[in-house]
């Protein structure tokens, strides 16, 4: 059951005939380029936006995480459904909820894309079928496992994909989530980002085997693990699996080996690894990476990429300015009318409303 | 008009509710087994194994699953066996079901059911709780625990069709109570009290199966000329204390049962608001029936000590009235 690319972690990246190789046009892999890059920015923004009290709360950037998301996401379709945990900007960006309402949703503008309810842990947009950043470690698994069902029972051949950390495979949700997407042969790909840590405990100090993709077994599910900081691996990787998962075939467990480069979130002093740690890991950033290949395999030019950065910088200033000048919710979101789809009015009512 | 039990009504109200093919059940031995308390008993049966989804022993992942396919279109209900093993599913329930239509800023309804049971009989500590004030706490859910077979169907077809993710309270020593129900569908709304029993001497304030012990300690004393008024309230959130408020204010005395730990249990909450919104009409301190606060002994004799009886509602009447 279990596929293993030993090559995976740290490979080379793709072939010198790129295009033949992916099989992917120009512009779609400079648009991972892209895609991968806004989230960086996006991500410095927030962190200097933090810094100016902008926005409050915990913040847990994706920096360093990007080709995860960007290649994993590529395999879906819009018809496919995403569940992702609190580290959710990444997953917004690359499944394309528009920034500007993230951003807002960030300085807890009503423009943002949960009217400014949710903040960073929580985005969502349903129209995107992006349901939601979710902050209780492992929990949002079942839920993922639950509208893969509501698929299957409706017919309907999308796939669900649910995103969580390393930590989180130490959580009983996630193992009932695994055991029941396989019994049930549900349509779920569960993307496992392997960070190496869980806040500030490490991998082999927080699960009893390192694999992860190994866990697995115990439920007979398919499993692979893959280089997350190459993009066009982790791409195929996802379409192998949400083919997998479409056909019928059930559930399959991918690990995406990757790495934080910021601390877990915005307070973190990261006093359990090294800058030197940080500094090796860095020769393995996926934008760098991704940069270069395209470069020497004459995809783009030097200029094409600046351009595009450039673009990028504007998007995210502009941004900026759209939730600065966004006003906040009103007081009607934390009336019943807010926590209910059906609100009841009872007698004498909740707060005299 | 005809009678059935509580177990019948319920399952008038879920047939009922498989004709909208959204509808699944999915729990713990509710269809193989023929449910612990026989109330899907022969569903699997009838609907099949995909509508009528026997599941593994995960209770976190059956109320998950069933939140994740209620936010895509289905409209499940989800069974806890017993509400002792709700616990392990109280963060799908509280930071899931109860938040995500809030949170994510109105864009998501979570339209599930949960079903589960209160009750003991010599079941000892973990298996004879009442956690009715843990739901009833949290905003964004529905609770709902009724007394009668009417309301029972009424109200769970009430619930499936229910936009926001409702809790449904049921006790196993209700199962077999028989009452009034009439052919063909209907729903009770959720949020509203109703009045028991009429009577002008004091007030009665409960709900679930102690609406049933409360008639009985009615009819004694109705044997010494005392008339009680009882208020089924039916709904715990949103709390309609409208009923309850109407009928202190005509008999200015009040007991409050309820059968869970009275210590920041939902009597507390109930008679909070009848000495906020009732004080003007207060002539006595508003009396309380409860569990003893121990965690639940197996000796029968114990046991029929620390729950509420008959004979303990009584003697709290009499006391608030002399
Ligand atoms: C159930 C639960 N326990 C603890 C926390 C606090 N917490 C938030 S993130 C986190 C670490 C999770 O690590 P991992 O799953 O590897 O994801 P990563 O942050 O590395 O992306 C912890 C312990 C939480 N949010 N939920
Ligand atoms: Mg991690």
């Amino acid at each position: 059951m279990v596929r293993h690319n030993d090559h995976a972690h740290g490979s080379a990246g793709a072939s010198p005939a790129l295009l033949t190789d992916s099989r992917l046009d120009a512009a779609t892999l400079i648009d991972y380029y892209r895609q991968m890059v806004l989230i960086r920015r996006f991500e410095e923004k927030c962190q200097e936006m933090y810094t100016k009290a902008k926005i409050g709360g915990f913040l847990h950037l994706y920096v360093g995480e990007e080709a995860t998301a960007v290649g994993a996401i590529a395999a879906l379709r819009p018809e496919d459904h995403i569940f992702t945990h609190y580290r959710d900007h990444g997953h917004a960006i690359a499944r394309g909820l528009d920034i500007n309402a993230l951003m807002a949703e960030l300085f807890g503008k009503v423009t943002g894309c949960c009217k400014g309810l949710g903040g960073s842990m929580h985005f969502a947009d349903v129209s995107k079928n992006f349901w939601g950043g979710y902050a209780i470690v492992g929990s949002h698994l079942p839920l993922a496992v639950g509208a893969a069902l509501g698929m299957k029972m409706q017919r309907k051949d999308s796939v669900v994909m649910a995103f969580f950390g390393d930590g989180a495979t130490n959580c009983g949700e996630f193992y009932e989530s695994l055991n029941f997407a396989q019994l049930w042969k549900l349509p779920v790909v569960f993307v496992c980002e392997n960070n190496l840590y869980a806040m500030g405990t490490p991998l082999e100090v927080h699960s009893s085997v390192t694999e992860l993709y190994r866990k697995a077994c115990a439920f007979g599910m398919t499993s692979e693990r893959v280089d997350g900081n190459d993009v066009l691996a982790m791409r195929e990787a996802a379409l192998r699996a949400v083919e997998h998962a479409r056909s019928g075939k059930g559930p399959v467990l991918l690990e995406a080996m990757t790495y934080r480069f910021r601390g877990h979130s915005a307070q973190d002093t990261q006093k359990y690894r090294t800058k030197e740690d940080i500094e090796r890991h860095r020769r393995n950033d996926p934008i760098t990476r991704f940069r270069t290949l395209l470069l020497n395999e004459g995809i783009a030019t030097e200029q094409q990429l600046r351009d595009i950065d450039r673009m990028i910088d504007d998007q995210v200033e502009a941004a900026v300015r759209f939730a600065d000048e966004s006003p906040e919710p009103g007081p009607e979101w934390i009336t019943q009318a807010g926590v209910y789809a059906a609100p009841i009015a009872v007698d004498p009512p909740i707060h005299g409303e | 008009m005809p009678v059935m039990t509580v177990r019948e009504a319920l399952r008038q109200a879920l047939h009922e509710a498989m004709q909208d093919e959204r509808v699944f059940i999915i729990g713990e031995d509710i269809g193989r087994y023929g449910s612990t308390y026989g109330v899907t008993a022969g569903f699997l049966e009838q609907y099949g194994p995909e509508r009528i989804r026997d599941a593994p022993i995960a209770e976190s992942g059956i109320v998950g699953i069933a939140i994740g396919a209620a936010m895509v279109g289905m409209r499940p209900i989800a069974e806890i066996m017993s509400v002792n093993f709700s616990l392990l599913a109280f963060d799908m329930l509280f930071n899931h079901a109860a938040k995500i239509y809030a949170m994510f800023g109105g864009q998501m309804t979570v339209p599930m059911v949960l079903r589960t049971t209160n009750g003991w009989t010599q079941l000892s500590a973990t298996h004879s709780q009442s956690f009715d004030v843990y739901f009833a706490h949290m905003p964004g859910l529905k609770v709902v625990a009724p007394a009668t077979p009417y309301d029972m169907k009424g109200m769970l077809k009430a619930a499936i069709e229910d936009p926001d993710p409702v809790v449904f309270i049921e006790h196993t020593l209700m199962y077999t109570v028989k009452g009034e129900v009439p052919e063909g569908s209907y729903t009770v709304p959720l949020g509203k009290a109703r009045l028991a029993r009429e009577g002008r001497d004091i007030t009665v304030v409960t709900y679930s199966r102690m609406v049933h012990l409360s008639q009985q300690a009615a009819d004694i004393l109705a044997r010494d000329g005392i008339e009680v008024e009882i208020v089924d309230l039916r709904t715990l959130r949103p709390l309609d204390m409208s009923v309850a408020l109407e009928s202190f204010k005509k008999t200015n005395r009040a007991v409050v049962v309820t059968e869970d730990w009275q210590s920041f249990g939902t009597s507390a909450e109930i008679a909070a608001r009848l000495y906020e919104y009732g004080f003007d009409y207060l002539d006595a301190p508003i009396a309380r029936v409860n569990f003893r606060e121990v965690p639940m002994p197996y000796s029968r004799n114990l046991e029929l000590q620390t729950v509420v009886t008959v004979d303990r509602i009584v003697q709290a009447i009499r006391k608030t009235l002399s």
